[in-house]
């Protein structure tokens, strides 16, 4: 904080420090920042993250491999059928297990399904800290809900699924699967164009987002940065595309990017991401046949050689990795996550630096962070 | 103002839809078969005895042990003049529902089809003024399912 002599005035000015969260209602969990502002300009942010540390990597080596699926929730809570495709990929890989093809395309469905979950979340939360509090909340927890009541009813839970397996599937979905699926792909159409009308061209949210924020795709690919945050500064990096895992190099999709990287890009990203995620659902469901969903000859306790592996897939966020060392035995030797919202997250300074102290919140709440992934 | 209008349009549209909210103490919303709730165990009525063994295999995989398990002989045991072919049974069971994650890896290791996720509401409604209360005893475990109120569940 240095002190210096204003150029107008004949009396020292002290940059001001202010200290947001680590409870504050529109930094997304248990999120700390200190910005340093001078007037109503940002001059500094010092991002403090680990109030949501639970030890989860050295926790998920004392976990065999199926209880460690539970575990892997617990970190995205946000995106759970992404975080636990990973690790369960990870896994598949190490034992050399090969999945069936109906347990693939269900799976590729539930985490279509999750990324239009996770996305609506990202537009309740985003249009509250942008202004446009509670009706754009209500209206994406509206369809929010539509999807979940869909998990549920798959999986049993609404928030910690649990439900991939090393190999599989831990049991097969209801009767009614694909009607349900096209009944919630069809509230979910209304849902986006809801939220498309509320936000998209509104005038006051355009003020709010347009040229704040923006980082060049230089910076982004520099600190890490993936997934919409990314692509919106118009690199075309999707996992999905790049490195096809499940069964997407089958599948007709486009990768949606943007130009400048702004915040409201960002946004439209996400929103375009739902409508192909809509479309990637609708070709599974054609493809969907009956058959098994487990491998023929699973051992009652999967283990794996020994040996390391490094599994990424795209999850709504970015890439969610797995890095899974196993020394044979049946639980992890040493497991490290990527997570995507924290390398994101580094590159807030760079975003925040000579905004508005009110564009700070919007900066934040367009990266989409979930704490529980960048804490783990 | 263009824009402006447009997402006034979609709060007057929000107005005419049927509302999805409930109220939620008085109505709650039906629960699906496969709801995983709590683990309970489930109770022979044919045998008029838990199906449990106490063979251990839950709480050895539960991640968070929060099972305990005690095992004895069954008096009801044909060897013992009874007319079970159950020769151990279980003899004392504690789940701290504070500690469950609700993973189901119980109800999928369990050999003998004896314990199930809780799939009605009371299931959820567990709030108790001390965290000590959320230990249940074999006797609130069965209890659910030995009055009949566990509705057809999924075995996985
Ligand atoms: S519930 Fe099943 S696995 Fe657990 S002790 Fe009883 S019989 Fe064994
Ligand atoms: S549901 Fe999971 S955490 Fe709960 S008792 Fe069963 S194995 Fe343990």
């Amino acid at each position: 904080m240095a002190t210096q002599v204003h150029p107008d005035h004949e009396f020292d000015v002290q940059d001001l420090m202010i200290n947001m969260g680590p409870q504050h209602p529109s930094t997304h969990g248990v999120f700390r920042m200190v910005l340093v502002v001078d007037g109503e300009i940002v001059r500094d942010v010092v991002p403090y993250i680990g109030y949501m540390h639970r030890g989860g990597e050295k926790l998920a080596e004392t976990m065999d491999y199926r209880q460690g699926i539970g575990w892997m929730d617990r970190t995205e809570y946000l995106a759970q059928f992404n975080a636990e495709l990973s690790y369960v990929m990870a896994v598949e890989a190490l034992a050399e297990l090969q999945v069936p093809d109906r347990a693939q395309w269900i799976r590729m469905i539930l985490c279509e399904l999750n990324r239009i979950l996770s996305h609506f979340m990202f537009t309740g939360a985003f249009g509250t800290d942008v202004g446009v509090f509670g009706t754009a909340f209500t209206y994406s927890f509206r369809e929010r809900e539509v999807i979940q009541d869909l998990f549920e009813e798959i999986t049993g839970d609404r928030m910690m699924y649990a439900y991939f397996r090393p190999g599989g599937l831990a049991w097969e979905v209801p009767d009614n699967f694909v009607p349900r699926v096209r009944e919630v792909l069809k509230s979910v159409r209304q849902g986006i164009k809801d939220m498309n009308g509320l936000l998209t061209d509104n005038e006051v949210f355009r003020a709010r987002t347009v040229g704040v924020g923006a980082i060049s795709a230089a910076d982004a690919t520099d600190w890490g940065c993936t997934g919409p945050v990314l692509r919106s500064t118009g690199v075309p990096l999707d996992l999905r595309r790049t490195e096809p895992y499940l069964k997407y190099d089958e599948i007709d999709f486009d990768v949606i990017t943007g130009t400048t990287g702004d915040v409201f890009e960002r946004f439209t990203c996400r929103i375009g991401e739902m409508w192909e995620s809509i479309r990637i659902v609708e070709q599974c469901l054609e493809r969907l046949e009956p058959g098994p969903i487990m491998p023929d000859r699973m051992p009652r306790m999967l283990r794996t050689p020994p040996g390391e592996i490094y599994m990424r897939t795209e999850a709504p966020r970015g890439e969610y990795g797995i890095y899974l060392v196993s020394k044979g035995g049946n639980r992890p030797h040493r497991l490290k996550i990527r997570s995507s919202c924290f390398a994101n997250l580094q590159a807030l300074r760079d975003m925040t630096i000579g905004s508005y102290v009110a564009d700070a919140v919007v900066i934040l709440g367009s990266l989409d962070i979930v704490l529980g992934e960048v804490d783990r | 103002m263009k824009g402006l209008l447009k997402s006034m349009g979609v709060t007057l549209s929000a107005f005419t839809r049927k509302p999805v909210t409930r109220e939620y103490p008085e109505t709650h919303k039906q629960l699906p078969e496969r709801d995983r709730a709590f683990p309970i165990l489930l109770w022979d009525h044919g045998m008029n005895e838990p199906f449990c063994t106490g063979c251990h295999a839950c709480e050895r995989a539960c991640p968070v042990e929060c099972m305990t398990v005690l095992m004895k002989d069954n008096p009801n045991h044909k060897s013992q003049g009874g007319e079970s072919s159950r020769r151990k049974i279980i003899d004392k069971f504690w789940i701290d529902y504070g500690r469950c994650m609700r993973c189901n890896i119980c109800v999928e290791v369990c050999n003998f089809d004896a314990i199930a996720m809780n799939n009605t509401w009371q299931g959820h409604e567990k709030s108790v003024y001390d965290r000590s209360d959320l230990v249940q005893e074999l006797p609130q475990l069965l209890a659910v399912h030995r009055s009949g109120e566990l509705k057809p569940w999924v075995v996985p």
